[in-house]
């Protein structure tokens, strides 16, 4: 018999959940940065000193950041993609577990009792979708900054400088942010391990930011040849092909099965562990 | 638990030594190839066959033994066998026996280079040949005879050539960037009037003999581009040279004297002809009769795809066996693809020499642009195969129109200014990015020198493969040189030259027009959709050598149409996506499903125990050991019934925390259970619901005020928000307007009060609080007890834990003593109260001491 009212599957509802994690300052200050950083850009751009571009050869994503909302949207991704993001994303997911163990809280809910995978599900949803909308967050408002700052224009293409229409491009944008979601499941999953087998969030984040780093290094190292597109990192710039006037998946699909591959096999050894586990903290 | 403690850990360990291992596996350097044996192998050559020389070679004998077909691998021009050193160790490792030589008047070699003269070069050839015959490791075809193939680059590449056709033995050669009329590469004429009307290449002629002419010190190894590239300045000048080598190096003086004519002039005399014709593939026609695979470059303004096309089209008449490969480099730069040459090669070879491997039936390869490689960022070249070689005329052709009104154009004095095309030599800092598909290249076009026809913009993308042809008229008088180019062109970006080619004209302009028909470079191009084809006819071009008299000439179209060769048949492999993306993640999803299923707690034995429903707590044989062998519940039972308020006393470290723990399912129970209203306790047991808790400190999250924080853990547990008594609660907790603070800045004891509270949301049947007075003030303490005295009377059970004895004494109706682990007694307070007395004292104290026999 349970007390009146308990059901397993009502527990720790995603809202309850959302609101935990949404009063708390990391996540507030973390989405203020995120959606400050193309206004940061977009005053960098205006202010800065004027850089001539070299000529029509050898466009860099960079010298395009001003040609318009949709390119500055690019730039603002391409420079937040490789770190930015992915150390949003190892927060949420890092912290999760980890920050309630620390607080000596996870022990009263699972006491609740909220059954042990549910209560993960429910932290891994959250955690996700609070990542997704990092992700989400920088490509938006550096459109919004961008379209104020430099206007409304079809998106210049960097290398050749081609024009695609902006119309074209939109929907396009919206499968680079998918696919930075994606690519970024490797370090979601993997801060969630961790965040399950330690009871600092630091460390969590930190070791799947490190994982990150080494996994960048790694990849620098040429002798390693094919071996590097199975590292977690090597793809991260693959959304690029699909702003090219010639949209190339192939990266995309490469990235995403790495990333799927890692995160099923990651996610799974933080269930079973947190399972097992005799929590003490 | 540590993160990577016990058998777990030394599992992931075990697991990382053995990544580590393959890959360190996977990228340790393998053995360098073998090394060769030096030679120096004397040879008789000449047109009396009376002049002796010494040809410096090395052998590299077949890896695995026994015999094997020879491969007989030249040099470049400028080279030695030092350059190819490690292409003849791969073919080695491949089962090949192997012999490079530096040909005369390279390297260690003595005598004079006769550019692959049938009288010098090849006669020493046939003699390496005898040579290889007489080696223990060589597959013969009969005495004196070896199985034997031959190849190499460009000037090593026409001695495979012109040794296949005066040498029978020669069995399957593999030429690449080569030559098949010398007269033609350097007196191009793209009307086809020949080279005795030619405009002389005369950059690339300057260094062809200038590479020829450097190395005076036999002991110079340098390699022939660095030296090239170095400048002669660089080396200081040998002891003892003579004018006239310092004039012809270490050609023969017969060639020496050609080219003194020739370069002054920049006219082909006949006998310049004749002398460079000797030393073609166009003057043994129909005698090279073996299979050959010929290699070619598509950035190459020394010897074009034109050259491949027709030695391909010589052999072919003979009814040999003949592949053409287009790849992407060539002598102007670009991707020399040196592994796919070599697996070509060595492809070729197996098939015709070893007769093992099929060949590849593909009898035409063409390298194109791949587009950037999306991991490496890094221009990859895709291979597109077709079944037959169709030639520079494609299998089918697009008709275009062009469209241009005739423009007058300059020539100027002295032919400078002069557009560019290529640079020989520099060819790839010119053509922006290196490789690229090695056909793209900028190009200038100086104003006032050119007329330009374009195209309409492309409906649909073209592939051009072959030589492109065009009609234009010249108008005026007299002599004029002009180079036709075929530009890729789109609005907002440089209009791009494939290869860098240019197709030189020498046209005698009439004031009716002259029509001329030019066959345009050969190329192979993708144009987009968008893009114009634009044609340029200009008069200079800074690789050729130009008139110096001034004058000004009109230029027009002869017809409209320009006609673009196709070949249909070429279609590069289809590469779906990788294997792995769909089967990585498919065994990752089955390995995870396997994780998780075999993680799965046991599920037997978990039936309600229905007679102990109304029995709050009873624990049977409850035992916990830690990773490091302690025991810190050891073989503990006992009951607590319904309205009883139950001391768990003992010493720190005697379990106490560890069994509320294994109550509340935070830890697993090595042995024994703990049931709670009958039901056994596993973690996130229902009956849980039933059981408010307090262990080890209070939980909240710190950004959350008190209120909130216990709002969220009600509804965390998911129950009515009614049922939960909050007010109550907040009340005992008694933090008054504190409640409204975040709990950061709450004191020890107002935390310690709150956690109380939340225990007690929902007024749970079992109440189990961990040393509940510690941090609180003596009234506070007052105040707890006769809250939780308050609590166990409405059919309630409160169990409390403490070291505190006098805690116990005033608190609880009944007591459970532990001591490292173990139960020592258990029963009602006044009963353990009333055995302390048969031992002299009614002090809790004394008892307890006693029990746990550390009585002194």
């Amino acid at each position: 018999m349970t007390a009146t009212g308990y059901a397993p599957g009502r527990t720790l509802p995603l809202r309850v959940e959302f609101v935990r994690q949404f009063r708390r300052r990391r996540t507030m200050v973390m989405f203020a940065l995120l959606a400050a950083l193309p206004w940061i850009l977009v005053i960098a751009f205006q202010f800065g000193p004027n850089n001539n571009r070299g000529g029509g050869n050898g466009l860099r994503i960079s010298d395009l950041a001003t040609e318009g909302g949709l390119n500055f949207a690019a730039f603002a991704l391409s420079v937040s993609a490789s770190f930015l993001l992915m150390v949003a994303v190892a927060l949420f997911c890092g912290d999760t577990v980890a920050s309630e163990a620390n607080w000596s809280s996870l022990r009263y809910l699972l006491a609740a009792p909220i059954p042990r995978d549910r209560l993960l599900r429910q932290k891994l949803i959250v955690a996700l979708t609070y990542s997704a909308a990092a992700v989400t967050v920088v490509p938006v408002m550096a459109v919004v900054a961008g379209t104020i700052a430099f206007g409304w224009h079809d998106i210049r293409v960097p290398g050749t400088g081609e024009l695609i229409p902006a119309a074209d491009v939109l929907p396009k944008f919206g499968i680079v942010i998918l696919y930075a979601m994606v690519s970024n499941l490797v370090v979601a999953s993997l801060a969630f391990l961790l965040s399950v087998s330690t009871d600092s969030p630091l460390g969590a984040v930190g070791g799947a930011v490190g994982l990150v780093i080494v996994s960048t290094i790694l990849q620098a190292v040429e002798a390693l040849g094919g071996l590097r597109e199975f590292l977690p990192t090597f793809w991260n710039t693959a959304w690029l092909d699909a702003l090219a006037p010639v949209p190339d998946y192939s990266g995309m699909i490469k990235g995403a099965a790495v990333a799927v591959t890692y995160a099923a096999v990651l996610l799974a050894f933080a269930f079973r562990r947190f399972r097992r586990k005799d929590v003490v903290s | 638990m540590t993160f990577l403690g016990g058998r777990r850990g030394l599992a992931v360990l075990a697991a990382v030594l053995v990544a580590v291992a393959a890959i360190v596996w996977l990228v340790w350097p393998s053995d360098g190839p073998p090394q060769g044996e030096d030679v120096v192998i004397p040879v008789v050559d000449g047109p009396a066959d009376d002049q002796k020389v010494l040809i410096d070679a090395s052998y590299f004998a077949p890896a695995g033994g026994g015999k094997a077909p020879a491969v007989l691998l030249g040099h470049g021009f400028g080279g030695s066998k030092d350059s190819v050193r490690d292409q003849a160790g791969q073919l080695a490792e491949q089962g090949y026996a192997v012999l490079t030589w530096s040909a005369r008047g390279f390297g260690r070699s003595t005598g004079e280079i006769a550019l692959n003269s049938p009288d010098y070069e090849v006669k020493d050839v046939r003699q390496l040949i005898d040579w290889l015959a007489k080696k223990p490791g060589v597959l013969l075809d009969a005495a004196g005879d070896p199985r034997v193939g031959m190849a190499g680059g460009s000037y090593g590449g026409a001695i495979a050539l012109m040794t296949a056709a005066n040498d029978p033995r020669v069995d399957a050669i593999a030429p690449s960037i080569t030559w098949y009329d010398l007269a033609d590469a350097l007196f191009p004429e793209a009307s086809g009037a020949g080279p005795a009307q030619g405009v002389f290449k005369k950059m690339w002629a300057g260094i062809f003999f200038s590479a020829g002419g450097s190395g005076l010190n036999p002991s110079t190894q340098a390699d022939g581009l660095a030296r090239l590239l170095s400048g002669s300045s660089g080396q200081p000048a040998p002891d003892g040279i003579t004018p006239e080598q310092a004039q012809c190096g270490r050609f023969l003086p017969a060639i020496c004297t050609v080219y003194q004519e020739i370069a002054a002039t920049g006219k082909a005399t006949p006998e310049a002809i004749e002398l460079l014709r000797r030393s073609s593939p166009v003057s043994v026609q129909g005698r090279i009769k073996v299979p050959s695979l010929i290699i070619q470059g598509q950035r190459d303004s020394l010897f074009p795809l034109g050259h491949a096309d027709l030695n391909a089209k010589a052999i072919a008449a003979t009814g040999a066996p003949v592949e053409v490969a287009w790849i992407a480099g060539g002598h102007d730069g670009g991707d020399a693809e040196a592994d796919f040459v070599l697996a070509q090669t060595l492809n070729w070879f197996d098939a015709h020499l070893k007769k093992s491997g099929a060949a590849t039936g593909e009898g035409f390869t063409v390298s194109r642009d791949g587009g950037r490689d999306p991991g490496t960022r890094q221009n990859v070249l895709l291979h597109a195969e077709g079944a037959a070689y169709a030639g520079l005329g494609g299998t089918v052709t697009t008709r275009l129109d062009l469209l241009g009104p005739d423009q007058e154009v300059a020539t100027p004095p002295g032919g400078s200014p002069a557009a560019i095309s290529s640079v020989p030599g520099l060819g790839s800092l010119l053509g922006g990015g290196a490789g690229g598909g090695g056909s793209a290249g900028a190009s200038l076009d100086l104003p006032g020198q050119v007329a330009t026809f374009q195209t309409r913009p492309l409906d649909t993308a073209l592939t051009v493969t072959g030589s492109p042809t065009a009609e234009i008229k010249v108008y005026g008088e007299g002599e004029v040189t002009l180079f036709a180019k075929l530009y890729d062109a789109a609005s907002g970006q440089l209009a791009v030259l494939p290869g860098g080619l240019a197709a030189p004209l020498r046209v005698t302009a009439t004031p009716a027009g002259t029509p001329v028909k030019v066959a345009l470079p050969a190329i192979d191009r993708r144009v987009e959709p968008g893009h114009v084809l634009r044609l340029s006819v200009t008069t200079t071009d800074m690789a050729y050598a130009l008139p110096s008299q001034p004058s000004v000439h009109r230029v027009g179209l002869g017809s409209t149409t320009l006609t673009m060769p196709v070949d249909a048949g070429l279609a590069a492999p289809v590469t779906g996506p990788a294997w792995w993306t769909w089967a990585f993640p498919l065994v990752s999803v089955l390995a995870a499903a396997v994780i998780l299923l075999t993680g799965r707690p046991r599920r037997a034995a978990i039936a309600p125990d229905a007679a102990l429903a109304e029995v709050p707590l009873e624990i049977t044989g409850l035992t916990k050991h830690y990773k490091n062998g302690h025991r810190a519940v050891d073989d503990l039972s006992f009951r607590v019934e319904k309205g009883q308020v139950l001391g768990l006393l003992g010493p720190n470290g005697a379990g106490k925390t560890t069994t509320m723990r294994m109550m509340m399912g935070l830890i697993h129970p090595d042995e024994g259970e703990i049931r709670i209203f009958g039901e056994k306790v596993v973690p996130g047991a229902p009956v849980l619901s039933r059981l408010g808790s307090f262990v080890e400190g209070p939980g909240f999250l710190p950004h959350l005020t008190g209120r909130d924080n216990l709002k969220l853990y009600w509804q965390a547990t998911g129950r009515p928000a009614a049922d939960a008594h909050m007010e109550e609660a907040l009340e005992i907790a008694g933090l008054g307007a504190a409640v409204e603070r975040p709990t950061r800045t709450y004191s020890q004891g107002m935390r310690q009060r709150l956690a109380i509270a939340q225990a007690m949301l929902g007024l749970p049947d079992l109440l189990v609080l961990d040393e509940p007075t510690n941090g609180l003030d003596p009234p506070q303490i007052a105040e707890m007890r006769r809250v939780l005295r308050a609590y166990a009377t409405k059919g309630r059970t409160v169990i409390v834990s403490s070291h505190l004895l006098g805690e116990v004494e005033q608190t609880c109706s009944h007591a459970v003593v532990m001591h490292r682990g173990r139960l020592v007694s258990a029963g009602p307070v006044t009963e353990l109260l009333s055995r302390g007395a048969l031992n002299g004292s009614t002090r809790l104290e004394d008892v307890f001491l006693d029990l746990i026999g550390e009585k002194a």
